[in-house]
C-alpha cells in the first residue's frame, strides 16, 4: 500500500461504508463488496485486528534469548515482539513516542534496548521511555539553552504496548487492553485443536516462505475453512492419494463460528477417481521419487492425518501430516494481503523427522504443489469481485446452515464466518 | 585449485549456465532435470532462511526423480496463470575446482511475463552451485538459489 493510500484509509476509518445486499437474507450469498469496498476494509482492520481479538505475533522459538526481536505485522499496524531480559515477553507498537517513525527496520535481531535513530530516544524492551537526549537543555555561556517543559514526564510516553498472550510457544497480542483471554478467544472446542499442536513441547524454527498475495485478505480464512476445493483445484493431492472427499471427516466451529477445524483422516475406500471427478485425474499415476510423501503417523496426531485450523483474522494453524506451520495473514489495503509461512518441527525430532517435515514442506508455501494454485486463485478471485462489485458469491454447498458437519461437502464455515463478520461489522 | 584451468571446461560450464536459463525460458520443462546429475540436489530459497542457517527452502529436491515430479506437476496438476520467464544470468565465478567438481556462484535476475500484461521483475538472487564432469559433460550436482527477492509475487511455479 503506498503512503496516499494509507492516508485514505484512516480518514475511511469512520468514513460511512455501504449497505450490503445481503440477496439471500443469510450468508449462503456473499456480496462483492464486502472484498471491494475500502471503508469496509477500514472499519474490518479496526474491528478485527485492532479491538476485541487476539492477533498471532510470533512462536516463543524466534526470539528464544533475552533482546531478541522479531518485526511483525498486526492487520496494517507495525509491531515488535521482544524478549526482555527477564525473559518476558512484549510486543510495542512500531511508532516513536516522539515524532511517530518507525524505528525497528531489521526484522529480527538481539538489542539491548530500542533506540529511534531520529532523536536518539530510547525505551527499555518493556516500552518504557528511559532516556531523551537534552531533555534538560544545553548549557552554553553560562545559560542553558531548551530542554523539555518541566512538566515533561518520561512515564507519560512509553510506547504503545500490548497485550500479550503465550499459549504452547505460540504468541499473541492485542492492542484491546479490556478482551478476555486467549482460551477463551478460541473457545474448549478450537482449544483442542490448538493444545493439538502446541502441546509444551519446545518448538524448533525451520524457516520462512513470504508470499504477497493480490487479493482480499478473507479468501485466505475462506479457503481453509473450504474443504470443497481441495480434491478439485489441488490435482496433486488428489493424483497422489492425500486427500480424497470420502475421507472420513469433520468441521468444527467455536461458538460465533468465527475460528474453524478442518479434520480428515486419510482412507482408501472406493476408487479415487469416481471420488475426484477430476478430469486431469490419473490412477496409475506414481511418484518418481517417494519421499514426497514418505509420511510417518506421529502419536500426537490421535488419530487425523491432518487439521487445519484457522483462528479469526489473522492466522492458519497447518498440520499436513508430517508438515506442521503457522501461516500469517497481514492485510494489505482491501486488495492485498502478504501471507508469511513459518515451518516448524520439536525438539525431540530425529534427524530424518526434521527432514522429512522439510521434503513434505514442497507441498506448501508459494511454490507448494498444493499452495500455490490457492494463491492463484485468490487473485483471480479478487479480479472477478472488482469487475462486478455489485454482484454476490453463491456459498450453498451443504445447504445454507451455518453448523458443524461430519463430512467435506460443505461451505459451512465461511457461512458461518460471514454470519460473525455481520455481527460484529452491522453493529452501529 | 589444482591443475590449471582448461578453457574448454570453462567455456563448456558457461554454456551450461547459458542453456539452462534458455531451455526454461523456452518453457521446455520437460529437458529440465537433464542438466542434473541422477542424485542431485535443487533447492530454491529465501536469502532470509540461508543467512540465518534455518534450512527450510521454497522447493527442495533432492534426486533427479523428484525433478521429474515437479516437471509433472508444473504441467498436469498445478493450476496457474500461464507466464512467460527470462533468465539473465551472470558469467559464473569458480570459487572451488577439482578435476571433475567445480563449485561456482552466479547472479541471477528472472523476468516474468504474464499474458496481456508488462514484464516485471519476478526472482533476483544468485546459486550457489555444484558441477559435475560426467560422461555427457558437465551436470549441475547441486544447485541452491538463495533469491533476494523474499516477498514472491503470488507463486513460484517454473523452476528458475
Amino acid at each position: 500500500m503506498t503512503a496516499r493510500q494509507r492516508i485514505c484509509y484512516a480518514l475511511l476509518m469512520n468514513a460511512p461504508t455501504p449497505s450490503l445486499n445481503w440477496e439471500a437474507g443469510d450468508t449462503s450469498r456473499i456480496p462483492f463488496a464486502v472484498y471491494t469496498d475500502a471503508t469496509l476494509h477500514a472499519k474490518e482492520m479496526q474491528r478485527f485486528f485492532y479491538e476485541n481479538h487476539w492477533c498471532y505475533v510470533g512462536l516463543e522459538a524466534e526470539v528464544p534469548n533475552p533482546g531478541d526481536f522479531k518485526r511483525t505485522k498486526i492487520g496494517e499496524r507495525s509491531v515488535v515482539l521482544v524478549r526482555d531480559h527477564d525473559q518476558t515477553l512484549h510486543v510495542v507498537e512500531n511508532v516513536c513516542a516522539h515524532r511517530g517513525m518507525q524505528f525497528c527496520r531489521e526484522r529480527h535481531g538481539h538489542i539491548k534496548e530500542f533506540v529511534c535513530p531520529y532523536h536518539q530516544w530510547s525505551y527499555t524492551l518493556k516500552g518504557d521511555l528511559q532516556g531523551v537526549p537534552m531533555r534538560r537543555g544545553v548549557r552554553q555561556d553560562g545559560k542553558v539553552n531548551g530542554g523539555m517543559p518541566a512538566d515533561f514526564a518520561l512515564a507519560d510516553h512509553s510506547l504503545n504496548k500490548l497485550r500479550v498472550a503465550c499459549r504452547g510457544g505460540v504468541v499473541f497480542a492485542t492492542f484491546d487492553h479490556d478482551m478476555p483471554s486467549l482460551e477463551d478467544y478460541m473457545g474448549p472446542t478450537i482449544l483442542g485443536y490448538f493444545d493439538r499442536v502446541f502441546n509444551g513441547r519446545q518448538l524448533t524454527l525451520l524457516g520462512y516462505n513470504r508470499q504477497r498475495i493480490p487479493g482480499n485478505w478473507k479468501l485466505m480464512q475462506e479457503n481453509i475453512k473450504d474443504p470443497y476445493h481441495p480434491g478439485l483445484l489441488h490435482t496433486w493431492f488428489v493424483t497422489f492419494g492425500l486427500w480424497r472427499a470420502d475421507n472420513k471427516a469433520e468441521l468444527r466451529m467455536d461458538a460465533h463460528g468465527r475460528h474453524a477445524a478442518m479434520i480428515s483422516t486419510r482412507g482408501n475406500a472406493g476408487k479415487a477417481g469416481e471420488v475426484a471427478q477430476v478430469s486431469s485425474f490419473k490412477q496409475s499415476m506414481t511418484l518418481h521419487d517417494a519421499s514426497f510423501l514418505d509420511i510417518v503417523p506421529e502419536p500426537w496426531w490421535g488419530g487425523p492425518t491432518a487439521v487445519m485450523t484457522t483462528l479469526f483474522p489473522s492466522l492458519v494453524i497447518q498440520q499436513q501430516v508430517n508438515s506442521v506451520s503457522t501461516r500469517h495473514i497481514q492485510p494489505d489495503g482491501h486488495d492485498a494481503f502478504d501471507f508469511i509461512w513459518t515451518h516448524f518441527g520439536f525438539a525431540d525430532d530425529t534427524p530424518e523427522m526434521t527432514e522429512r517435515r522439510l521434503r513434505q514442506s514442497n507441498l506448501f508455501g508459494p511454490a507448494g504443489f498444493v499452495s500455490a494454485d490457492d494463491g492463484e486463485v485468490i487473485e483471480f478471485s479478487q479480479q472477478g469481485f472488482e469487475q462486478k462489485p455489485r454482484h454476490r458469491a453463491l456459498v450453498e454447498m451443504g445447504g445454507r446452515d451455518t453448523a458443524e458437519t461430519d463430512h467435506m461437502v460443505s461451505e459451512a464455515c465461511i457461512r458461518a464466518m460471514y454470519a460473525y463478520w455481520r455481527q460484529v461489522m452491522e453493529r452501529p | 585449485m589444482t591443475a590449471e584451468l582448461n578453457i574448454q571446461d570453462y567455456i563448456a560450464v558457461q554454456q551450461l549456465y547459458a542453456d539452462y536459463g534458455l531451455t526454461l525460458d523456452r518453457g521446455d520443462f520437460d529437458h529440465w532435470p537433464d542438466f542434473f546429475t541422477d542424485d542431485c540436489r535443487y533447492l530454491v530459497q529465501p536469502r532470509d532462511n540461508h543467512d540465518r542457517g534455518l534450512p527450510l527452502a521454497t522447493i527442495m529436491l533432492t534426486s533427479k526423480g523428484m525433478l521429474l515430479d515437479r516437471v509433472y506437476g508444473i504441467k498436469e496438476t498445478l493450476f496457474h496463470d500461464p507466464y512467460y520467464q527470462r533468465h539473465v544470468i551472470g558469467a559464473p565465478v569458480i570459487r572451488e575446482r577439482e578435476a571433475d567438481t567445480w563449485r561456482c556462484e552466479a547472479s541471477y535476475a528472472v523476468f516474468r511475463t504474464k499474458r496481456d500484461q508488462l514484464s516485471t521483475v519476478f526472482n533476483v538472487g544468485r546459486s550457489l552451485d555444484t558441477l559435475q564432469r560426467t560422461a555427457d559433460g558437465w551436470r549441475f550436482a547441486s544447485r541452491l538459489c538463495v533469491y533476494d527477492s523474499e516477498m514472491v509475487p503470488n507463486s513460484i511455479i517454473y523452476p528458475v
